[in-house]
């Protein structure tokens, strides 16, 4: 039998209300050492917490009992909403902790027993755990459909469109003595799997989103020292948190800070000034923003000189930015794709904060699209279009072999969600041939 | 004083026949009874052995040593090798056989075979104290003792048969059926389900014009199924092929309240993919004809059994509809077809060794455990009689897997997922397909049948020559490799990546071959040209094969982490309702089993798993 935990469900204490959790065969033994009779299920109800034996009141506390296996865990679970202080529930944990085989929860344990007991699938554990550690508004947005099964919808929907593409193979190869099955099943099944392959590639393609949703959008401040990188940084983050100084080179090494743009996930990057340096330690400096540069999903190039592109040599630029604008007597009509700045005097820092959020909405793909997220799901989803594509392409090979293809990315697609069973594929060859001699 | 034997096996069909067999070759001392000796090894519906899935169950027998497929050999009138233009996995051998020549060379087997005795007898029960099989007691009340009895009661279980609107109660056309037993298992608390299966009419051959049919004849270079034989014995003849028509149909429609199956007198359920014609034309009716193969039954026979218009419409029904079509204008009915309702009992309550888990020292193969075909019951008659007698002994069991043949495929959905129609292999049911092939049997069961003591000295002899010189053609193979760029020189277009491709890697590239292996190295003339196909095969499949062996790793994981019998599934929460009745009934012996249950989660198996190893460690 499996242990009896528990845990805080809610945040920091102290606070106004904490909740704590316990799921396991023995949950409903631990409230009943604490009160004097079991509220009905799913009901929330007050009780009086007492000390076991005795009859000091730990607490008034709100009570709700979730009998498995209609819980979140599938297990007993019982809710208590304590009051939040650390006394409070330090004596409620040392009541618990006594019990035999009850204990503290590890961590993602009550997501984990949830998923054990059949209540969700993978990725609807995975779209959980996102929503849990969600930050923005579009990262909460896409946990939700995540958790919701649009993912297990979305595969398990190609997956049976490949068991019927299988289906019809392996009529001609179980069935082929019969006059019944048609023998251009392969130029029927061909289109329908270039489709697939289509449909699949086109959601790999969002795999970057889903990046970048999940890891942040990278941006990367660079450009010749001391054009007031630094500075913009500080500005986004609110605070100081890289050192600014008039002295050229002042950055050497790369900071990143996160923000929410738009409820989008965003991280700037700041680096050093690009130039010829022949300090060591600035070198090395240079030499790292230039490699961060290829990876980051935006390059933002700042200058406070007219001759703007100045100094960037090979570095790919997604964005250009005129720092210091402050300075300028006349800001030039504003038509080109350059912003102008100031971090002094918070010129044109709205217009540039709208050009960047747009650019990342772009990168994140569009709201409602079901987005990867997961490094597990583009691994097996691109295993399973390198084998649609050889089922696609080689066309000398034998149809077991075709077969054998089809059913190796039916696996890939399976493995995200669940499995298939050949019985699925039998039926469908009943479904649609009248075989039998 | 009463008899006494290791092993009983009632029922001389295919599965009794195996059984029986296999148990003897063991070195058990076994006892065959059957209500009529000369009914031993027949073959009562289609006569032909093999095909697609069934041809690889044979020479999976066949590799085991049991009689199927030199029987067949012997008696094969018309030897096809399906899906030859297909790859070699799926190929599957498939003979026509002389009805009389297959079953007297299977009766021959018999009475040659050991320790093994037959008695001509019914049976009444099952000799049954203390929660375990004693033997089986006769119909003349005289109790014959055995630690282990196998049944193999085909359709006999209660078995009805329906002529239209008239039933009688029997096993086969002219063969009583059994009902004592069926109430035993009844009694035994075995879940007992009903299928049906139906025969189509035989035909007298001189009443049908040949002449006006296209006719189909065997293979010029005939594949035999036995590793043993070496050629056809004996003469070839052609099948003929005709249709239904628009005309058939229509007769047919019109009488289609008159069949059982539509009347609601059969309410069992009945294979897909052998439908009676009544049944393709109801559910496909807008095709304008079904294919009927005439099947010769025999060399000096003049019965043909039309395959493709089982039936159990009434006989005047069956003469009208079968004058409709081109060939059989004025052909005279035999026997009329029927269709036969019989008791089956649940697979699910067997272990891999078809035994039944209740029930110690009761083993079951066959029909009886839902299955249909000749190979499908021979199959499991073999590992049943095989088990038996190693229980008998005290012996483990002999275990076949997923993963090494279409015997571990089929036992495996048998008792894991059950049956709701009657079970028949086909290629498809096994994932491991291009590596469980009909090619490569013998390589991948005789040594486990020897160890099992199922395999003569003769064959292992044969076996372990033909292992000897493929091993030798590999070795030879992989030792001489070329660059692309010389190939090239030779006329071998490869792709010009430098990298160096040897012999065996070789035979499988289009461009290269047999021939131009041959070409580069004529060295390699001194491999048989058998040995040479074998290794040509080997290296198709090579690739794929090395990438299944992964799955196959994970599977044998899985199937060695056992699951103790006395596991308590509704203990175990977070298990489902559904999951945890499926459990109880199927009992899986491993997780590898119990991953195969159908709607079962990854999650469910972590917690089976972990509650097993829990119940391993503290022996509880």
């Amino acid at each position: 039998m499996s242990d009896t935990i528990y845990a805080l469900a809610s945040g920091h204490l102290p606070c106004g209300v904490a909740v704590l959790r316990i799921s396991g065969p023995q949950a409903f033994c631990c409230l009943n050492l604490m009160v004097d009779s079991q509220p009905k299920p799913r009901q929330a109800t007050l009780k009086t917490l007492r000390r076991p034996g005795g009859s000091e009141i730990l607490d008034r506390a709100l009570v709700i009992i979730f009998p498995g296996p209609a819980s979140f865990t599938g297990e007993d679970c019982v809710e208590l909403h304590l009051h939040g202080s650390r006394a409070v529930i330090r004596a409620v944990f040392a009541i618990l902790e006594q019990q035999k085989s009850v204990r503290m929860a590890l961590q993602g344990e009550f997501t984990r027993r949830s998923f054990e007991s059949g209540k969700l699938d993978l990725t609807e554990v995975e779209g959980l755990s996102d929503l849990l550690s969600a930050e923005t508004e579009m990262q909460r947005k896409h946990a939700i459909i995540q958790s919701g099964g649009a993912h297990r919808l979305l595969y398990q929907e190609w997956r049976s469109k490949l068991l019927e593409c299988r289906a019809w193979i392996e009529a001609e190869l179980d069935f082929s003595d019969e006059d019944d099955i048609p023998k251009d099943v392969s130029l029927r099944v061909n289109s329908q799997i270039q489709e697939l392959h289509d449909d699949i590639c086109q959601h790999l393609k969002n795999a970057a989103h889903g990046k970048r949703l999940r890891n942040g959008v990278q941006i990367i401040l660079m450009g010749k020292p001391n054009v007031g990188k630094s500075s913009l940084l500080n500005w986004l983050a609110n605070e100081q948190i890289a050192i600014v100084t008039d002295e050229a080179g002042t950055t050497r090494d790369l900071l990143e800070i996160s923000v929410d743009l738009g409820g989008y996930p965003v991280v700037f990057i700041d680096s050093a000034g690009i130039r010829d340096s022949l300090n060591v330690v600035e070198k090395i400096g240079v030499g790292r923003a230039i490699q961060k540069s290829e990876e980051a999903d935006l390059v933002i190039w700042l200058s406070d000189q007219d001759n703007i592109a100045d100094g960037k040599g090979d570095i790919a630029i997604n964005l250009h930015v005129r720092s210091k604008s402050d300075l300028i007597d006349s800001l030039p009509e504003q038509l080109s794709d350059i912003c102008y700045i100031s971090t002094k005097t918070g010129i044109g820092m709205d217009k540039f904060i709208d050009v960047v959020s747009s650019r990342v909405a772009d990168m994140c793909g569009v709201n409602d699209d079901i987005l990867i997220t997961r490094e597990r799901h583009v691994k097996l989803l691109v295993n399973c279009v390198k084998n649609l594509v050889r089922y696609l392409d080689d066309t000398d090979l034998s149809i077991e072999l075709s077969c054998e293809q089809l059913r190796l990315s039916s696996h890939d697609l399976g493995s995200i969600t669940g499995l298939i069973d050949v019985e699925d594929i039998l039926g469908n060859i009943f479904s649609e041939f009248c075989v039998g001699k | 004083m009463a008899m006494n034997f290791d092993v009983i096996v009632v029922g001389g069909g295919h599965a009794g026949v195996e059984a029986a067999l296999a148990s003897s070759r063991i070195g058990a001392k076994t006892l065959l009874v059957t209500h009529r000796i000369d009914t031993i090894g027949v073959m009562s519906c289609n006569p032909a052995i093999g095909g697609l899935g069934k041809g690889h169950l044979v020479r999976e027998i066949d590799a085991l040593d049991g009689a199927m497929g030199r029987a067949a050999d012997y008696s094969g009138i018309q030897f096809r090798l399906l899906n030859r233009k297909k790859g070699p996995a799926v190929q599957g051998p498939r003979t026509q056989a002389d009805r009389k020549l297959y079953r007297h060379a299977i009766q021959k087997i018999v009475r040659n075979q050991e320790n093994l005795s037959v008695l001509e007898c019914s049976i009444a029960k099952l000799g049954y104290r203390d929660n375990r099989i004693g033997g089986v007691i006769t119909v003349d009340n005289e109790e014959i003792c055995s630690s282990t009895v196998v049944i193999t009661s085909g359709t006999f279980l209660n078995g009805l048969i329906h002529v239209g609107e008239t039933t009688h109660q029997a096993g086969r056309m002219g063969d009583s059926a059994s009902i004592g037993l069926s109430d035993q298992f009844r009694e035994f608390d075995l879940s007992v389900g009903r299928l049906k299966t139906g025969t189509p009419p035989r035909l007298d051959g001189t009443t049908i014009n040949f002449e006006c049919l296209e006719s189909q004849s065997g293979d010029l270079d005939p594949v035999m199924f036995s590793y043993l034989s070496d050629g056809v014995q004996q003469k070839q003849i052609c099948c003929h092929i005709t249709r239904t028509n628009p005309q058939t149909h229509s007769v047919i429609q019109e009488n289609i309240s008159r069949s059982p199956i539509f009347s609601g007198q059969i309410e069992s359920s009945g294979p897909r993919y052998c439908p009676s014609i009544e049944d393709k034309i109801h559910r496909f009716g807008e095709r304008d004809g079904h294919q009927i193969f005439l099947e010769p039954e025999g060399l000096d026979d003049n019965t043909i059994y039309p395959n493709g218009i089982s039936t159990s419409l009434p006989i005047d029904v069956q003469k009208e509809f079968l004058s409709t079509i081109n060939g059989l204008e004025q052909v005279k009915i035999l026997q009329p077809g029927y269709a036969v309702e019989y008791d089956y009992i649940d697979p699910r309550e067997l272990d891999a060794s078809l035994m039944v888990k209740n029930v110690p020292g009761l083993f079951l193969a066959g029909q009886i455990n839902g299955t249909t075909g000749y190979e499908e019951a021979a199959a499991q008659g073999l590992v049943a009689g095989a088990n038996a007698a190693k229980r008998s002994f005290g012996f483990g069991c002999v275990h076949f897997s997923r993963a090494d043949s279409y015997i571990g495929v089929m036992i495996d959905d048998l008792i894991t997922k059950g049956v709701t129609e009657p079970y028949r292999m086909f290629t498809s049911r096994a994932e491991y397909r291009l590596f469980i092939r009909a090619d490569n049997a013998d390589l991948r069961l005789s040594e486990k049948g020897r160890e099992a003591g199922l395999v003569s000295d003769v064959r292992y002899k044969g076996f372990v020559e033909r292992r000897r010189s493929l091993a030798a053609g590999m070795k030879l193979l992989r030792g001489l490799s070329i660059s692309p760029n010389a190939a090239l020189q030779s006329g071998i277009q490869l792709n010009q990546d430098g990298i160096r491709r040897d012999a065996f890697e070789l035979l499988r590239h289009p461009s290269c071959g047999q021939e131009g292996v041959l070409g580069l190295w004529p060295e390699l003339s001194s491999i048989s040209a058998a040995t040479m196909k074998q290794l040509s095969i080997e290296s198709l499949y090579e690739v794929y094969i090395e990438r299944q062996r992964r799955d196959v790793d994970q599977l044998l994981k899985d199937e060695s982490l056992l699951i103790p019998d006395h596991i308590n599934y509704s203990g175990i929460s977070g298990l489902s309702s559904e999951l945890v009745e499926k459990l109880v009934v199927v009992r899986p012996g491993s997780l590898g089993q119990a991953s195969r249950i159908e709607g079962m989660t990854p999650a469910a198996l972590t917690l089976i798993l972990v509650s097993s190893k829990t119940l391993l460690r503290t022996g509880t």
